[in-house]
């Protein structure tokens, strides 16, 4: 069973969610912090991590010796990664899209395989729940293949759930597809209700049962229970704002630590996914 | 020698683009007989990244000297160094004023790129 946390917009609580769901089922679940561009959902589970494994994607790298400055690399190239002026072959790493295009056609054997670092995979454990997660390199734009690898590790009882990016592009699409389940939270706001049509409508392209979390449920307007009331989203758990939770999430705590009665919340919204998931 | 000259048309009383890489269009001037050949770069204006890097490719390939543009960013520059093409920046006026003022000196090469990368 894997459930993806997602959301349009950020700040909704993916994170309280994701982390607080784990630590309540608990028992060999794995936790997989997939937001790379800025992963936190070790602060409210405080994991032992191991040794941090770097994660690279090819680049080209040119031998010179071999290369005959016959352009094939560079006229295949749609990204513009590589240009020949002078009969030299210039190489943009940063453009490059790790397709291995230029590899291929090279019929000199010049292009080698040389790599680019995307960033770094920890993985540990917090308690019983398993956790690994994902740090891109500041200034590093390709995170999909970043966040493919925090997937690959998945070694647990069963139960994988994966906090994934806000937003709708690339990054979500590699956090969610292949899930048995997206979660989306959001806030009954104007703004929690724009990003979470967006959301929905990105998982609805993948073809993936989804559910919806209700954050800070006792302030805002109607607009998101209309929505989901209208689009058949069923609302699985609503989280009222109580000062005790903000609180807590305000240090690093999670809500199950200062208020325990959410851990049975927290499985009940599991038990729930579950059969929805199997539909 | 040949001078590129990034240009908002093909005539040498057009005015000088100071875009390098997304110019509409770059004449290629021959100092001595102030014939040119005008080329289209439109392909080019609209690409997604790497405008600059292929516009530098191509005035290497057209055989130029020296490039007389308004802003050259840091990929432009790594490909026109890596041609030996030396350039000019911050050119305004006319293609043809630009050639003048040029050729009649002092110029200054720029070291390095003048403008920030696209990302």
């Amino acid at each position: 069973m894997i459930i993806s946390v997602a959301s349009g917009k950020g700040g909704t609580g993916k994170t309280t969610v994701a982390t607080n769901m784990a630590s309540a089922l608990g028992r060999g679940v794995r936790l997989l912090d997939c937001d790379v561009e800025e992963p936190n959902a070790h602060l409210f589970l405080n994991p032992v991590l191991g040794q941090a494994e770097e994660v690279t994607t090819f680049i080209p790298e040119i031998d010179d010796e071999l290369c005959t400055g016959c352009k094939k690399c560079a006229e295949i190239c749609r990204f513009r990664a590589l240009a020949v002026v002078a009969g030299k072959v210039l190489v943009f790493p940063e453009l490059c899209h790790s397709c291995g295009g230029c590899m291929e056609v090279c019929e000199e054997g010049a292009v080698l395989d040389g790599n680019r670092i995307l960033g770094t995979v920890e993985s540990g454990s917090a308690g019983n729940v398993l956790f690994s997660h994902g740090r891109l390199r500041v200034g590093e734009a390709m995170s999909p293949p970043l966040i493919e690898k925090v997937r690959s590790i998945n070694e647990n009882n069963g139960i994988t759930i994966i906090d994934a990016p806000p937003g709708t592009s690339c990054p979500v699409i590699a956090a969610i597809k292949g899930a048995d389940f997206v979660l989306m939270v959001t806030e009954p706001t104007p703004f929690g209700l724009h990003d979470l049509k967006l959301g929905v409508e990105a998982v609805k392209t993948l073809g993936i049962p989804c559910g919806l979390v209700i954050n800070r449920s006792d302030i805002g307007d109607d607009g998101v229970r209309e929505y989901a009331a209208k689009e058949d989203i069923p609302v699985l758990l609503e989280i009222p704002f109580d000062r005790k939770i903000a609180e807590a999430y305000s240090v690093g705590k999670l809500i199950i630590e200062v208020r325990p009665e959410w851990a049975d919340k927290f499985r009940d919204l599991y038990n729930r996914i579950e059969i929805l998931a199997r539909c | 020698m040949k001078v590129a000259v990034t240009a908002k048309g093909v005539q040498l009383s057009d005015e000088v683009d100071p875009r390098f890489g997304r110019a509409p269009y770059i004449l290629i001037v021959d100092t001595e007989t102030m014939k040119f050949d005008a080329i289209d770069n439109n392909d080019n204006v609209n690409a997604f990244k790497g405008a600059g890097i292929q516009a530098a490719t191509m005035i290497s390939e057209k055989g130029a000297e020296v490039l007389l543009t308004g802003y050259c960013g840091p990929n432009a520059f790594k490909t026109v160094d890596a041609a030996g093409i030396k350039v000019v920046s911050d050119v305004t006026g006319t293609v043809e004023e630009a050639v003048a003022a040029f050729l009649a000196g002092p110029v200054e090469y720029s070291t390095g790129a003048n403008a920030e990368g696209h990302w």
